[in-house]
């Protein structure tokens, strides 16, 4: 065989290669890639079960690749398999200037492209703030804290507003792999066992799900743009990694009765919360109060004082006093 | 002589009690008094003892580990590593008097360590039974094994030769009790003239392309060795020298495998899948620990294979060695972590070992129940590595009639790890392949599993059905 040109795809033997798969080294043509791409997504969503004929689904997006490609798999293999799915675009709408609206743009072009609806939830609708008033009140630092914790939230506020049945996220195998090492470098047994699961929330009221649960972050990549000339040699001596690491994730001997931390409801909005008050109420009322301040980092002095402030009646929280310190929602999706 | 109070057990191994350590240039006290005049910290003062100067102080060095020898002086440093072996030791019933225990010595930091506790145990013992009147607890015996793998590995014969030397220097200066000191190579995994086994194996190694697998068949072979050592030699522990910092690797690296299953099996105090169990009592020592008492003690360590890793294993211990320079208790948060994970059924003690009967042993053994479910299903094992397989995985391929090929039937025995790092990929290698693995050694009396060895008569059935070319 030649040395550059003249490589066949491995699939179908016909067409030039075009590109080599990042998951499994094989060089394959652009056609077989997509059909292959395709299918994997297509047997996870129905060995898993994912859906259910008739269901509304959001497909959250952010306009980045990742929730792009899902819109567009999602909406494809719909169509296709006859999935029976009303599909739908969820965005937040963080009130950044400069930073949504081009991602915002890409998710509108979503819309059209692929007929679905879209729906777009803004901070100021939902908090009565935009993440650019609140960094105006707190200045440049922890206000990622707000940004994320509202955001974890909108996704779920706009999903019911939706009035849909499951949320799928654009989590990739890339993702997972690498939460579940961040689990086992923090030593947190309770999220290491539930990381892998593919659908998450499933007693909450939205159920989350992740179609691209074994998708590289690279064939995402691909898919979107075609790209080529991207770093190759990370995985190159051994394409399987992510996978086995996932794998590991779901193999892991966790016995069943490890505590997962209590889940109540925000007694203020309903949200699910540890607390008597969930995070984004708590940050809500420091930005109201004119204390933003409240409920960043470690202190769960300043935070035991607004939830016991306004909840003179409130249990002793001995219990879950210790769980306020796993407030990092970013490792748990 | 060791710190006036409070001290952690000290009394055990105070210098005078450890023969090894009058061979020293420098008793550790007189390291502490020696500098101490050049010491200006007034805070450099052991956080035990409050009497002696810490490690760091006493060497005028900054606190470079964030760790012990900025809190400990010597000698409490010292009975703390020694009381963390002995704590894991007893409370795991590692070793009872009427054991004989090998202890596997590579030349490096770790097993150098787990030489001298053990040794220092064992002198102890000694010494109690020759004091006490009734001599009804016998001393345990202790051997020592060095794997010899120049077979497969690039050293030259000399250098091999001068570091066995030194270690059997190391083992004699050890006695009494006199400990035998086995050197035995790689290639004797195999029951064949030494010639024929040495290129049976390096044609083994050879036909494993991935760098990785090919370090993990390596470090399988080297335990199965042991347990050859062991079994020929009457042997009824094997003691490894794995630190804290070497099973956080195991760790990240078995996860990185997709080994997430079999991990938990790895790394317990104790692992009885093996016909000799295998213990492993500096499971708590970090290696910088390990590292500080062989510095204190000048303990003689040889590097006779360099310890580098290569493939995903290398990567991994560079990346712990980054993370915990972050951050110096990151090591044992991994360990912790995966020690949460589900034990198997065979990292206990094996309940029905013969010397547990005895009254007088029974009395010493403070045992920490594993809790391990009572009704656990029969455990089968991955031919290659050992590793026990997850039932549905395994159950599907191996119970069903539909065994076509014989490389159907290998793969399914295997766990996928080794399918994918170690197996050759095409069929007819394949069997070639199979034919070159040792005999397993691996028959763990447990229960009604799977017999490994039934399992190797299929596939060997297979194979020489398809094959006519057996070997």
């Amino acid at each position: 065989m030649e040395k550059g040109k003249g490589r066949v795809c491995s699939l179908c033997n016909e067409k030039r290669a075009a590109l080599k798969r990042p998951k499994t080294l094989e060089q394959i043509c652009r056609e077989c890639f997509y059909t292959v791409f395709e299918d994997e997504i297509h047997r996870v969503i129905v060995d898993n079960q994912l859906f259910k004929p008739g269901e509304r689904i959001a497909i959250g997006a952010s306009g980045g690749k990742d929730s792009t490609v899902l819109a567009y798999v999602m909406s494809e293999l719909n169509r296709r398999h006859n999935y029976g799915l009303d599909l739908f675009l969820l965005s937040v709408d963080e009130g950044i200037t400069g930073y949504r609206d081009d991602s915002l743009e890409t998710v509108k072009r979503n819309e059209i492209q692929y007929g679905l609806p879209l729906k777009v939830v803004s901070y100021s609708e939902l908090y009565g703030w935009t993440m650019d008033e609140i960094v105006k009140l707190i200045g440049l630092k922890n206000n990622c804290t707000f940004c994320g914790v509202f955001r974890r939230q909108a996704l779920d506020r706009g999903a019911a507003l939706l009035k849909v049945d499951k949320l799928v996220t654009g989590h990739n195998a890339d993702d997972i792999a690498e939460t579940v090492l961040l689990n086992i470098l923090r030593g947190d047994i309770a999220r290491l066992s539930r990381c892998t699961s593919i659908i998450t929330g499933e007693d909450g009221p939205i159920p989350r799900c992740k179609p691209f649960k074994y998708t590289y972050e690279k064939e995402i990549s691909f898919c979107g743009c075609f790209v080529l000339d991207k770093q190759l040699s990370n995985h190159d001596d051994r394409p399987r990694a992510i996978l086995d690491i996932i794998k590991s994730g779901e193999d892991f001997r966790i016995s069943t009765s490890t505590k997962m931390p209590e889940q109540g409801i925000c007694e203020r909005c309903g949200y699910i919360s540890s607390q008597k008050w969930c995070k984004a109420c708590v940050l809500l009322e420091g930005l109201n109060r004119g204390l933003p301040k409240l409920g960043i980092g470690r202190s769960r002095g300043v935070r035991g004082e607004i939830n016991s402030e306004h909840n003179a009646n409130m249990k002793p929280a001995n219990g879950t006093k210790n769980l306020q310190s796993k407030q990092c929602g970013s490792l748990d999706f | 002589m060791a710190c006036q109070s409070g001290c952690y057990k000290d009394s055990s191994i105070g210098p005078e009690d450890s023969p090894l350590v009058t061979k020293k240039n420098e008793a550790p006290n007189d390291v502490v008094d020696d500098r101490r005049s050049t010491q200006h910290l007034d805070n450099g003062i052991c956080f035990k003892c409050k009497v002696n100067r810490t490690i760091a102080a006493a060497n005028g060095v900054g606190d470079f580990n964030g760790g012990d020898n900025g809190r400990f002086c010597a000698d409490c440093f010292r009975s703390n590593l020694f009381g963390k072996f002995r704590l894991s030791v007893t409370a795991n019933a590692m070793i009872s008097p009427s054991d004989n225990v090998l202890v596997a010595f590579s030349g490096g930091t770790c097993s150098r360590v787990a030489l001298q506790f053990t040794h220092e145990m064992q002198s102890k013992a000694q010494k109690n039974y020759e004091a006490s009147r009734d001599r009804a607890l016998p001393v345990f015996g202790v051997g020592v094994a060095f794997i010899d793998e120049k077979a497969i590995s690039a050293v030259s014969s000399d250098d091999l030769d001068r570091a066995i030397e030194e270690m059997k220097f190391i083992v004699s200066d050890l006695a009494p009790p006199v400990k035998q000191f086995h050197v035995v190579p790689t290639e004797a995994i195999y029951s064949l003239k030494a010639g024929d086994a040495k290129d049976r194996l390096n044609e083994l190694i050879n036909a494993v392309s991935d760098v990785t697998g090919k370090e993990d068949l390596l470090e399988h072979f080297r335990m199965l060795a042991l347990q050859k050592i062991a079994l020929e030699n009457g042997y009824t522990k094997v003691l490894l020298g794995t630190c804290t910092s070497r099973i956080a690797c195991h760790v990240l690296e078995a996860t990185v495998k997709g080994r997430g299953y079999s991990l938990a099996a790895d790394i317990q105090y104790v692992d009885a899948r093996w016909k000799i169990p295998v213990v492993l009592p500096l499971r708590d020592c970090p290696i910088h620990e390990l590292n500080m008492l062989c510095r204190l003690d000048s303990l003689m360590t040889v590097e006779v294979f360099n310890g580098t890793h290569a493939g995903i294993n290398g990567l991994i211990s560079s990346f712990v060695k980054l993370l915990q320079e972050e951050n110096p208790s990151r090591e044992s948060t991994i360990m912790r972590t995966a020690g949460k994970l589900t034990p198997f059924h065979f990292n206990k003690m094996p309940e029905d070992n013969d010397y547990n009967g005895q009254v007088a042993s029974r009395r010493r053994q403070k045992k920490y129940n594993l809790k391990t479910k009572d009704a656990l299903p029969p455990e089968s094992f991955c031919p290659i590595c050992n590793s026990p397989l997850k039932i549905s995985t395994f159950g599907t391929s191996i119970n069903s009639d539909n065994r076509k090929t014989s490389s159907n039937a290998i793969g399914a025995a295997c766990c996928a790890s080794c399918q994918f790092q170690v197996l050759p990929k095409d069929p007819s290698s394949l069997e070639h392949f199979i034919s070159l693995l040792p005999p397993p050694v691996s028959q763990a009396e447990y229960g009604d599993r799977l017999s490994q060895r039934q399992l190797r008569e299929q596939i060997e059935d297979c194979l020489l059905s398809d094959n006519e070319d057996g070997t």
